[in-house]
């Protein structure tokens, strides 16, 4: 083969397997977030918004909470996206929230969307949850800002 | 008043009215924008193949010319085939693990691609060297590793079907880690003329096959360490002295760390091959790492990891020559040093870019299809190459890791972190062997090198990867839909109690409460949700067992209550530490039970 071709095939070939690497590394990007579950909220509102104008559901989208936030506790300061999926809050290492908080019980609360709403529930704990100063004793309704309290760690709701 | 459409099945009855006019569109408007939203990324992984299928086809092109031989479209059907067999590899995730890692499949090809090509290209430099001599020219490597990669992706089709929820393997911990320790250790009891090749004792030969059970032995020692660090990880976390900014475990924790330290210098010593050694005794420092985030456990397990390595130094002749070469490549370069002195030549020849593809020497090294297949990379492809395949290592790798943080599941955590790990330290060793770094060793290349065992055990590697990498990204509502196809009740095909209570109950089912389900309103009325719950977690006892050491009793009486006072900093998986906050050496029976009881005091307990 001829020492030109040889050397531009040479540089070719290194260059497209860099471009290999490259393209990976690109999915790797754009697929950061969307295996943790945990998903960025602007990241997902579009897509989802495209189909959600049906009626009674659309409206509520931009006016309803979109994160919970941690304001005491262990935990002060943790924020979570909601996308609508329902937070788990309790000790388990599988709940969306893992409280390590020596009063809280395995799986302690529920908080889950229903229409525009969140309803906060518990799930049988034994110390209980606390809406404001209230025992949760069903599924409450959470408006933005109202404190719950689960052991010392309070969580809040925010639009 | 509206009820909130996720409340159990029982609640959800008395108020099922209104809900249940709007069900229909709720559950048309909902399934298809999870689809759209939540992408499985297939598309991607099949573009990516091919990708890697043309620069395979470009590859082998480049050799066939550079050496001369004969160009023709069978090149082209060759690439085509290749492009087949992942094909139908790329179908198989399709349709068993839609939502498993698109990246992992690709690179595994590209590198495995690349392999074939540079063992084809040795294999003809040794036809052209045998028919000089006037001997027979040797059976191509190139066509049984052609065989052993359609193997291998067989293997790896039937790990993606059969194991259908990594879970499930947890329960099989100690049978996998005590077939994985026969294997480790079987080479070694064997007489050499069974397991010997070049003076490592890490293979099983019978007849003219040979396998290597170390790679097998790999996985199976993962699955074991997982499951057994799930279920034991309180006797890792348990507070010692605080030393240079660490917490040591006390003295007598250190046993398990002792077992594997014995094990791994029992394969040094006896089968006289660092590589396999240092990659047993790698994968179980990073998955003690992993589970319990301390520092400390690395460093002891490094330091007896020396002071062993250092006595197999002092005593084993075997070692000794290795090392001896490790110091000084160069010192002896006709006899012992050949190998280790010829690879490094052949990396100084490509330098940064490699004398191209076919144009270069890699034959001159002995094993350069094999153990030194990184020279012979190196050599053609130049140093740029050669960190272009290193990077695709460390994708396969860091997208393992990535597993392990997304997945939800402690079990499925230790296994992704520990088989990314296995892969990282498996080409540490042999790239580290063969540029001098580390004493050289004979470990096979992932992916990349000539050996029929390798091939076969990465693939499964991947596979169980990619199958906790499914686990990790399917959306909850798929999962439902998935576990509700049976024709079954919801209740009886409910997940493990480790994933209970986060999986997403749509709001259709939850209007019209599944005919059979146990939750009645009786049943359901002490515990709002509980009533869901106990059922799967009495139904399914070995299973949420090991998995969710935190909730369970089980789990109870391994723990040295009382001596658990110190500060129990949270795994990376966030879990707390099971024992540490109950003041009482004996923990409640059953919590699941007792807990509504309890809830009826109204006073403030500490669990």
């Amino acid at each position: 083969m001829p020492e030109l071709v040889l050397q531009l095939t040479r540089a070719a070939f290194l260059a497209l397997l860099w471009l290999f690497v490259f393209a990976a590394l690109r999915v790797v990007r754009s697929d950061l977030y969307a295996a943790s579950g945990l998903r960025a909220a602007p990241g997902r509102r579009p897509s989802r918004g495209g189909g959600t104008s049906k009626p009674g559901r659309g409206g509520g989208r931009s006016s309803g909470p979109k994160a919970l936030i941690v304001t005491a506790g262990a935990l002060a300061g943790t924020r979570i996206a909601l996308d609508g999926r329902p937070i788990m809050l309790g000790r388990a290492d599988d709940s969306t929230l893992v409280l390590d908080d020596d009063y809280a019980s395995t799986r302690h609360a529920r908080i889950s969307q229903s229409g525009d709403d969140w309803y906060v529930e518990d799930l049988g704990s034994t110390n209980g949850t606390y809406l404001d100063r209230a025992k949760v004793t069903g599924p409450t309704k959470v408006p933005p800002g109202t404190p719950i309290r689960i052991g010392k760690t309070v969580i809040e709701l925010r639009t | 008043m509206a009820r909130p459409a996720q409340a159990a099945p029982g609640s959800g009855r008395s108020g099922s009215a209104r809900p249940a006019v709007e069900a229909p569109a709720d559950r048309t408007a909902l399934r298809p924008i999870v689809a759209a939203a939540v992408s499985t990324r297939r598309g991607i992984e099949l573009a990516l193949l091919a990708f890697a299928a043309i620069i395979t086809t470009g590859a082998l092109v480049l050799v066939e010319a550079n050496q001369n031989q004969e160009l023709n479209l069978t090149l082209l059907y060759l690439g085509l085939g290749y492009l087949a067999l992942f094909g139908a590899a790329h179908l198989a995730v399709r349709k068993f693990a839609p939502y498993a890692d698109p990246v992992m499949l690709p690179c595994a090809a590209l590198l495995n691609g690349l392999g074939l090509v540079m063992i084809h290209r040795i294999d003809l430099a040794k036809a052209v060297r045998a028919i000089n001599l006037g001997n027979p020219a040797p059976d191509p490597d190139a066509v049984k590793q052609l065989a052993w990669l359609a193997l291998g992706l067989v293997i790896f089709v039937v790990v993606m079907w059969r194991v259908n929820d990594h879970r499930a393997l947890a329960r099989y911990g100690f049978t996998a880690g005590f077939i994985g320790l026969v294997l480790l250790g079987l080479p070694a009891i064997l007489p050499s003329t069974f397991s010997e090749v070049n003076g490592a004792k890490i293979w099983i030969r019978v007849g003219g096959a040979g396998i290597q059970p170390g790679e097998f032995a790999k996985i199976l020692l993962t699955i074991f360490f997982a499951s057994f660090l799930v279920s034991k990880r309180e006797l890792f976390t348990t507070a010692g002295k605080h030393f240079l900014g660490m917490t040591f475990p006390r003295p007598r924790d250190l046993a398990p760390l002792l077992i594997a330290w014995v094990v791994a210098m029992g394969v040094l010593v006896f089968e006289s091959d660092l590589g396999t050694s240092l990659m047993f005794f790698g994968i179980v420092l990073s998955m003690i790492y992993v589970a319990t985030e301390r520092s400390s456990w690395v460093l002891i397990g490094l330091v007896i990891f020396g002071a062993g390595a250092f006595a197999a130094w002092t005593f084993v002749s075997r070692v000794q020559l290795r090392v001896d070469v490790w110091l000084n490549p160069l010192g002896d370069p006709a006899n012992t040093s050949f190998q280790v002195a010829q690879g490094l030549f052949g990396l100084a020849t490509g330098g940064m870019l490699g004398t191209g593809l076919g144009a270069g020497r890699p034959d001159l090294v002995p094993l350069s299809s094999t153990d030194f297949i990184f020279t012979s990379m190196g050599e053609e492809l130049g140093l740029v190459g050669l960190m272009a395949l290193l990077l695709l290592y460390g994708l396969i790798s860091t997208r393992a890791l990535r597993t392990a943080l997304a997945v939800r599941d402690t079990f499925g955590k230790l296994l992704a972190a520990g088989l990314g790990f296995t892969i990282m330290i498996q080409v540490f060793v042999v790239a580290g062997g063969v540029i001098d770094l580390i004493p050289n060793t004979g470990q096979a290349a992932p992916f990349m090198s000539y050996g029929g065992s390798s091939l076969v055990a990465n693939y499964a590697l991947v596979a169980l990867v990619l199958r906790v990498s499914n686990a990790a990204r399917q959306p909850a509502s798929e999962k439902d839909k998935a576990r509700a196809e049976p024709g079954q009740s919801p209740a009886a095909h409910r997940a493990p109690l480790a994933e209970a209570n986060t999986e997403m109950v749509s709001r259709g089912e939850a209007a019209t409460p599944p005919q059979g389900s146990p939750a009645t309103p009786h049943e359901a009325a002490g515990a709002p949700y509980g009533g869901a719950v106990s059922p799967a977690a009495g139904a399914t006892p070995p299973r949420g067992g090991p998995l969710a050491p935190s909730g369970h009793g089980p789990a109870g009486p391994n723990q040295p209550g009382p001596n658990q006072a110190g500060p129990n900093p949270p795994g990376p998986a966030g879990q707390s530490g099971p024992g540490a906050h109950r003041p009482g050496p004996v923990p409640p029976p059953s919590r699941d039970r007792t807990r509504s009881g309890e809830h009826a005091d109204g006073g403030r307990t500490r669990e």
